[in-house]
């Protein structure tokens, strides 16, 4: 067991574990942060999907001794009142059946807005590609991602 | 219908422990049980004996609690799998109690007999209570305005409930829901069956989009799921169980596993020959999922791997072939002389239809927490069937029901898996050994190979058709898979869920020279129940093979499909548990999707194609069309897909009722497309998403058009009926297109190219 301090959600977070403890687990077991979901445990399913130093990746994949310095952020830390465009979007469509891909979904299209403001279907479709959702609720993932555009495209505006 | 009745215990379905929770809970002056029977509601009455101060709220049913502050907290019995159960159902007894949906606090139920059949399943939460669901509703409305009108004085019917109060528009007062809650509480309940149900052109909240209720939650990854949750001193599980199915340990390195970092405990189970319940296998017990893992990759086992060993896909496929070519061993329909029609036909098709074993593949692996205190089990489970766990391990473990609670969680995604309980079984065979509450999560390998599949199957068909090309005769040899159980105490054959064709499939009864005949491989492969079972493959199976007859009788498929179904209205079962079959509404259903599609109205190029199929299941009535594109180099692309469903006079929520549907026909299109599990050895050859690909974003059609009829019909519900029309729709599309019929799945398999 190793003694990690690792910066989550821009908080610094303690905790103990092997060097090659997936971040899903230490922050879903030792962090209470349950939000990131274990789906293959092989970066397939894109359930896990967390932000690390912005970059949308599988923390399924990633051991805690390679995180470092580096920025985590999860879907807890997303938007400090759960009120990104992207949640707003989602409840405004209900967008999800079970749920239980969402977060993934979100941490995912949160990347890709911030790169690509208002995305086309093309490019939503591309970078969507890594996270499945069982229950197919691809159509309104992909209207969710467009509203978010729209939302945010209007707070942008705001003075 | 039975009055309220005083005194403890309450309904004979409320055990002591149900009743000291919900009095608990409720801290109400009134406490009522009911039971859903088949022929309504009865509602029995007792009085809490409780301190003053609690006699406060007004909870007229289990179901329904109202605070003095006006908040309405309603409890959801059905489990939530994705189906969007748990907003919909509350909906029902909101509208009929008159409360605004924001004032509506839902909370989910725990398995109780109070609440009667917790089973999501077979697409009946809906049907089964959305009129006893309604009358709770009017009940508890009715005894509002009775406490309003005892208050002011006046008739009853001079009030009326609106927006969560009773007003009393000639002299302009209203009293709201939270200040009559105790006036409520002490009156007589009143007689459910008798309640004025409103006029369904009155609802203002059924038929409307209403998001989900725990989408606040869902979208900023709160703890919903079995999977989250977690308990002091919590221990977390891994169990590992024969590759080859029903495969017993015979040794194991338990004391090299028990040394190793994080590890508190490793075991044999030695289960059940149950090849959905108890599986043998080996426990490790871990400080956390990561050790539990991690220690399993130490693990080694030597397994007894029995019969299954010998068996594979190849094997049964060779075995079909077989048995095919001799008479079926169960005669399922026999009308008229099929073999006289099939002599005297114009034109006779014969075709082999094959699909494989797919998995659910539940995006959250299975999972269950279980805690053993005391000779009780506390458990925690995402489960679409709370009893059959409760029993299962009641029945395996030695614990009766009485001493087993268990909380219903989130799902992440039923499909028919979680009607299962082995999960269940398993996480409480380790806890009552631990002596702590223990979480087992499978992985995602132990999810795709130790699955209870949907089977594969085998169909050999033949179709006559006569002189003016009308369908003559109609010949299925259904080679099905079949487990041996022990029933009566003697050994028998018993097919998998969905396994077994009905005689009355269509289109038995319908066409005058019919011959359906079963025959089982036995196998030892866990089978169990997947999204419209049976319906999920003899949609694709009967709907393509009708096409194929319309194609060779050089008739339009639609004109086909309508003068095959004929002009009776409705035709009734000719089998045990079979159900009569409208006639009228699925022609309706197909002739406005032919309508909404544009059907025959464009002349498409080559590589372009529409396909149409309809199917009846769960008493729905659903056609749809998909309209295809196939590259020369092979390459499927659905481009759009119109849906008409007819099921019934009400749609509850229209945004998930949408959703469902748009649901089923992209899971549909990655089912049709790309799940395939093989069986090698007695095992499973799949074991991630990396060689079982499910479909993506990508795949699905830009366009899915749903359209829901408004009949005068009971209604029912939506989690499977689109479902299985939507492969044969775009089979058949595929045919029109490139001319090339597909008799095998996956498509992936398939060579779509063309010149």
């Amino acid at each position: 067991m190793a003694h990690y301090t690792l910066d989550i959600n821009g908080r610094l977070h303690e905790f103990e574990a092997t060097p090659d403890t997936p971040l899903l687990w230490a922050l879903r077991d030792s962090l209470g942060l349950v939000g990131t979901k274990f789906g293959c445990g092989v970066g397939l399913c894109g359930a896990c999907t967390v932000h690390i130093d912005s970059v949308p990746t599988p923390s399924c994949r990633t051991p805690v001794s390679s995180v470092g310095r580096s920025q985590v952020v999860t879907i807890e830390g997303l938007d400090p009142k759960g009120a990104h465009p992207l949640q707003q979007a989602w409840q405004e469509l209900d967008v999800p059946q079970c749920g239980y891909c969402q977060t993934g979904q979100t941490m995912t299209a949160a990347a890709l807005l911030r790169e690509k403001p208002n995305p086309t279907d093309a490019e939503i479709d591309v970078a969507m590609a890594g996270n499945l959702c069982r229950c197919a609720t691809y159509l309104r993932i992909r209207a969710g991602i467009h509203r978010a555009a729209e939302i945010a495209a209007r707070t942008r505006g705001k003075p | 219908m039975k009055r309220a009745s005083r005194g403890l215990p309450a309904a004979p379905g409320i055990g002591r422990r149900a009743f000291l929770r919900q009095t608990s809970v409720g801290a109400g002056g009134l406490l009522l049980g009911m039971s859903l029977g088949p022929t309504g509601v009865v509602v029995t009455a007792s009085t809490a004996a409780m301190g003053a101060a609690a006699a406060t709220a007004f909870q007229p049913s289990v179901f329904i609690r109202i605070a003095p502050s006006g908040v309405v907290t309603l409890i959801s019995k059905q489990p939530e799998i994705g189906q969007g159960i748990k907003t919909s159902l509350p909906m029902v007894i909101a509208e009929e109690l008159e409360v605004n949906w924001k004032d509506v606090v839902v909370v989910q139920g725990d398995l109780d007999p109070a609440y009667g059949s917790q089973t999501a399943g077979g697409s009946t939460s809906t049907p089964n209570n959305y009129n006893d669901f309604r009358r709770l509703g009017a009940t508890a409305r009715t005894m509002l305005v009775q406490a309003a009108a005892q208050t002011w004085k006046l008739p009853p019917g001079e009030c009326v409930a609106a927006d969560g109060a009773v007003h009393h528009r000639a002299s302009g007062r209203s009293l709201g829901y939270g200040p009559l809650a105790t006036i409520a509480s002490t009156l007589p309940v009143s007689d459910a069956a008798t309640v004025k149900l409103k006029d369904p052109s009155d609802f203002k909240l059924l038929g409307t989009r209403i998001g989900g209720v725990d989408n606040a939650a869902v979208v900023t990854g709160e703890p919903l799921f079995g999977i989250d949750v977690k308990l002091p001193g919590m221990l977390y599980a891994v169990y590992d169980k024969c590759p080859a199915f029903g495969g017993r340990v015979v040794d194991a390195n338990l004391d090299a596993i028990k040394t190793l970092p994080g590890v508190r405990d490793a075991f044999v189970v030695a289960g059940t020959a149950n090849l959905t319940g108890l599986m043998p296998g080996v426990a490790i017990v871990a400080e956390s999922t990561w050790a539990a893992f991690s220690a399993r990759r130490q693990l080694r086992v030597s397994w007894d791997e029995g019969a299954a060993a010998g068996q594979s896909w190849d094997g049964f496929v060779a075995r079909a072939q077989a048995l095919a070519r001799q008479p079926g061993a169960t005669l399922l329909r026999k009308d008229g002389d099929p073999a006289a029609a099939f002599a005297s036909a114009t034109k006779t098709v014969e075709a082999a239809y094959t699909y494989p074993f797919i998995s659910h593949a539940n995006l959250e692996p299975q999972n269950c927490t279980a805690w053993f205190r005391d000779g009780a089990f506390e458990i925690w489970a995402p489960t679409q069937n709370p009893a059959a766990g409760q029993s299962l391990v009641a029945g395996t473990l030695g614990v009766p029901k009485d001493r087993i609670t268990l909380h219903i969680t989130r799902s992440g995604g039923g499909f028919g898996r979680r009607l299962s309980a082995d999960f269940v079984v398993e996480a409480a065979a380790i806890a009552q050994r631990v002596g702590a509450p223990v979480k087992l999560t499978w992985s995602r390998e132990d999810d795709l190979r130790h699955d209870h599949y949907r089977a594969g199957g085998f169909h050999f068909l033949r179709g006559a058709l006569d002189a003016r090309g009308e369908l003559s005769g109609w010949h299925n040899h259904f080679v099905t898979f079949a487990n041996r159980i022990a029933r009566d105490g003697r050994a028998a054959l018993q097919p998998g869920s969905g396994a077994s064709l009905s005689g009355d499939e269509f289109p038995g009864r319908w066409v005058s020279n019919c011959l359906l005949e079963q025959t089982p491989i036995e196998c030892s492969i866990p089978m169990g129940p997947w999204r419209a079972p049976g319906s999920n493959v003899f949609a694709w199976v009967v709907q393509s093979f009708i096409d194929e007859l319309a194609h060779a009788a050089d008739r339009d498929p639609l004109a086909f499909r309508l003068a095959l179904l004929g002009e009776r209205d409705v035709v009734p079962a000719t089998v045990d548990r079979g159900l009569p079959y409208s006639v009228a509404r699925m022609k309706r259903v197909l002739r406005e999707v032919a309508d909404k599609a544009g059907w025959g109205r464009r002349r498409l190029p080559r590589g372009q194609g529409q396909g149409i199929a309809f199917h009846f299941c769960h008493r729905g009535y659903v056609a749809e069309v998909a309209e295809v594109t196939v590259s020369k180099a092979g390459t499927l692309k659905v481009d759009r897909v119109v849906v008409v469903c007819d099921i019934g006079a009400q749609i509850v929520n229209l945004s998930g009722a949408e959703n469902q549907v748009q649901g089923s026909i992209i899971d549909a299109l990655g089912a049709l497309m790309f799940q395939e599990v093989d069986i090698q050895r007695g095992r499973v050859v799949q074991g991630n998403f990396s060689d079982y690909p499910m479909i993506e974003m990508s795949d699905a059609p830009s366009r899915v058009e749903v359209h829901f009829l408004k009949t005068d019909h009971p209604v029912t519900g939506l989690g499977e009926p689109a479902f299985p029309p939507l492969a044969p729709a775009v089979c058949n599309a595929i045919y029109a297109a490139t001319g090339k019929r597909v008799r095998q799945l996956p498509l992936r398999r398939i060579d779509l190219r063309w010149s």
